[in-house]
């Protein structure tokens, strides 16, 4: 009988440090979804709409009843709540050509004339699109990122191959090499890539942007690693039934490492498509300017539209995002290894 | 093994990583003993760089903003992600949507990251001073910021004088630190999960059959042996805290360095230096040196005190 009753003390307790976890996580989820939800929501208001405060969660354009059926897009200066009294001013810009307001100046009229609808403004996306050159900002980072994973992928099996498998003189120093490099950050290298760049004549090319990057020491460690877990015996097997080195790698090492490749893409989606401070530097021009540092521009310019610099962000980060929801397991684990470099 | 062979292999590779990382990194060293002004050798000036840089103010600043920052994020973030990790290690129901979410802002590129915390922390129209006018507060500058913290918090309190050198980080910069954490903290919180789910769950029953308390479990059991985990997590949110660049970039200013300078980080100044301001390269490439000094001896301090301490 005691003991039921304990029983059930520890039960009621477990169960409020139970909720108590739920409403820690679930402040968690709160606090790290709120900018996305920010970032939609303030995209879709109307250039007048952002300078309201308090701020609007939904999107809501405040109209006027202008007598009968005509209603004419307002902004609110100011409410009194006691008296039943609002004192709008007139919008700027409007969406409906037909609500050429008659309104002039501020005026104080009665709350019950003055309506909110929801209203989703999709044109700030047409709008902010065609402000800059996003569409060639876009093209540009779909194409270095096409090579840069190719490249990774032909350089780095081949190299990894070699590590795994072949022996040669100095095979483990220049991979130790090779991985000392990896401790290295970009910050320190990027004035003498600069002038490399320069000497080369890639500066404001496709070239600076993608041939750099087409060698990924990460890469070729991981593909090593899983390289060396493929038996020997399968190796010499082969080759004695007469399969070339690489046809060895081609037909067999490779199929048997596409957890490993499928991760390496991943990172390098990722990585080239988030990358910024190198296409900063080595970019001038927007004819190959990718679309993180094009849209670093577009905020610096626009400065004060809001509404269509979260347009502009929403679309750049949509992709991925995308992506992120459907394959969110490999995506997590592949960015999680690749981080894993120590 | 011909060794020809192999040196086919592993020349796509080779050709790329000399040209473009090996060369580059010898020459940061070899160019920070000459002056170089927009990509042109002009001359050998030994140590003048560095004797320049030790006496540099800005150069000084901008280390101090750094360490500011890096003991900012680091500490947060690692309590953040282990406690939120250990939360959802607990068995939770809907685990796998918890961390999604969390991870989100890992897969968001920074440069849309900062547009939106800037317009989060717009000082009139921003979400931050609606939430603080609901709470009652008054509203804040954040990133256009300058004074620091502590002294803000100093004359909350009603204090008039409060020592010029203990002003603390500028509200600016903790704005920037607020960002990273949030940016991070999915990220650290996926490696200490993994962490979490390496234990054994035979120590855990051991404990418990042993009449531990939870507290009890997670100091005796849970943290030791998460400690190669905990110390990854330490060692590379640092080593990327030291590198903070976009969002320095991107949230504060024009110009980029915030309110009086105090977000100017030690890699904004050498890209200042570098690329901006009349392409002080040998100069630049002396800060590069510096900085990759300060990760090497964080990375060999760090990796000496594991060896010590962490459980394996």
């Amino acid at each position: 009988m005691r003991d039921v009753e304990l029983n059930a003390g520890f039960r009621a307790r477990r169960g409020a440090g139970r909720a108590l976890i739920y409403v820690a996580v679930w402040v968690g989820i709160v606090v790290m979804t709120v900018p996305f939800f920010w970032m939609i929501s303030t995209s879709l208001k109307s250039p007048i709409e952002i300078l309201e405060f308090p701020p609007t969660w939904v999107p809501t354009g405040h109209y006027m009843n202008m007598g009968g059926d005509e209603w004419t897009e307002v902004y609110i200066v100011s409410r009194d709540r006691e008296a039943g009294t609002v004192t709008v001013r007139p919008a700027g810009r409007t969406d409906e050509p037909s609500s050429a307001s008659s309104l002039a100046g501020e005026t104080t009229v009665d709350e019950s004339l003055v309506s909110d609808r929801i209203r989703l403004r999709f044109q700030n996306y047409v709008e902010a699109w065609n402000q800059a050159p996003f569409a060639r900002y876009y093209f540009n980072t779909i194409l270095v990122t096409l090579f840069v994973v190719a490249g990774v992928l032909f350089t780095s099996s081949l190299a990894a191959y070699a590590f795994a498998r072949m022996k040669f003189w100095g095979r483990d120093n220049i991979f130790v090499l090779f991985l000392s490099m990896m401790m290295v950050p970009q910050p320190v290298y990027i004035v003498p890539s600069y002038i490399i760049l320069v000497k080369l004549g890639w500066i404001d090319s496709y070239q600076a942007l993608i041939v750099p990057w087409i060698a990924h020491i990460f890469s070729i460690f991981l593909l090593r690693q899983h390289f060396k877990t493929i038996p020997n015996d399968l190796y010499d097997a082969a080759i004695i039934d007469g399969c070339s080195r690489f046809a060895f790698l081609w037909r067999i090492m490779l199929p048997l490492s596409k957890a490993v490749l499928v991760a390496v893409v991943i990172f390098t989606i990722v990585g080239t498509w988030n990358s910024f401070l190198w296409p900063l530097v080595m970019t001038n021009t927007p004819e190959v300017r990718p679309l993180q540092v094009g849209l670093a521009r577009f905020s610096q310019e626009q400065g004060t539209s809001h509404e269509l610099m979260m347009a502009a962000a929403a679309f750049s980060i949509a992709p991925l995002i995308v992506a992120y929801f459907f394959a969110q397991k490999q995506i997590i684990q592949s960015l999680a290894t690749s981080g894993m470099k120590s | 093994m011909d060794p020809l062979t192999a040196a086919l292999y592993l020349l796509p590779a080779g050709v790329i990583v000399i040209i473009f990382r090996m060369v580059p990194i010898g020459s940061a060293f070899v160019l920070s003993f000459f002056d170089v002004k927009m990509g042109r050798v002009r001359g050998f000036v030994g140590l003048a760089q560095y004797a320049r840089l030790f006496q540099d103010p800005t150069f000084w600043n901008s280390l101090g903003t750094t360490s500011y920052y890096v003991i900012g994020v680091v500490p947060i973030s690692l309590f953040l992600s282990l406690f939120v990790a250990v939360l959802l290690n607990q068995k939770l129901r809907g685990l796998g949507f918890y961390r999604t979410v969390y991870f989100l802002p890992v897969v968001t590129s920074l440069v849309a990251v900062s547009m939106v915390w800037k317009w989060i922390f717009h000082p009139r129209l921003g979400l931050l001073n609606y939430f603080l006018s609901l709470l009652g507060g008054g509203s804040l500058q954040w990133l256009e910021e300058p004074r620091g913290v502590f002294e803000m918090i100093a004359s909350g309190l009603g204090w008039s004088w409060w020592p010029d050198g203990l002003a603390g980080p500028s509200l600016a910069l903790i704005a920037v630190i607020v960002v990273a954490i949030w940016r991070g903290i999915g990220y650290n919180i996926v490696i200490f999960l993994a962490g979490l789910q390496n234990i054994p769950d035979q120590y855990y029953e051991a404990a418990r059959i042993d009449g531990a308390s939870s507290r009890q479990v997670f100091w005796r059991v849970t943290w030791p042996l998460l400690s190669p985990t905990t110390f990854y997590v330490l060692l590379s949110t640092t080593i990327v805290s030291f590198q903070v660049f976009t969002q320095i970039y991107l949230m504060t200013g024009p110009p980029v360095g915030g309110p009086m300078g105090t977000t100017k980080v030690i890699v904004y100044y050498l890209f200042e230096k570098g690329f901006d301001a009349g392409g002080n390269m040998g100069y630049a490439s002396a800060v590069a040196l510096v900085l990759f000094m300060i990760i090497l001896t964080l990375t060999l301090l760090q990796r000496r005190l594991v060896e010590r301490r962490v459980y394996y």
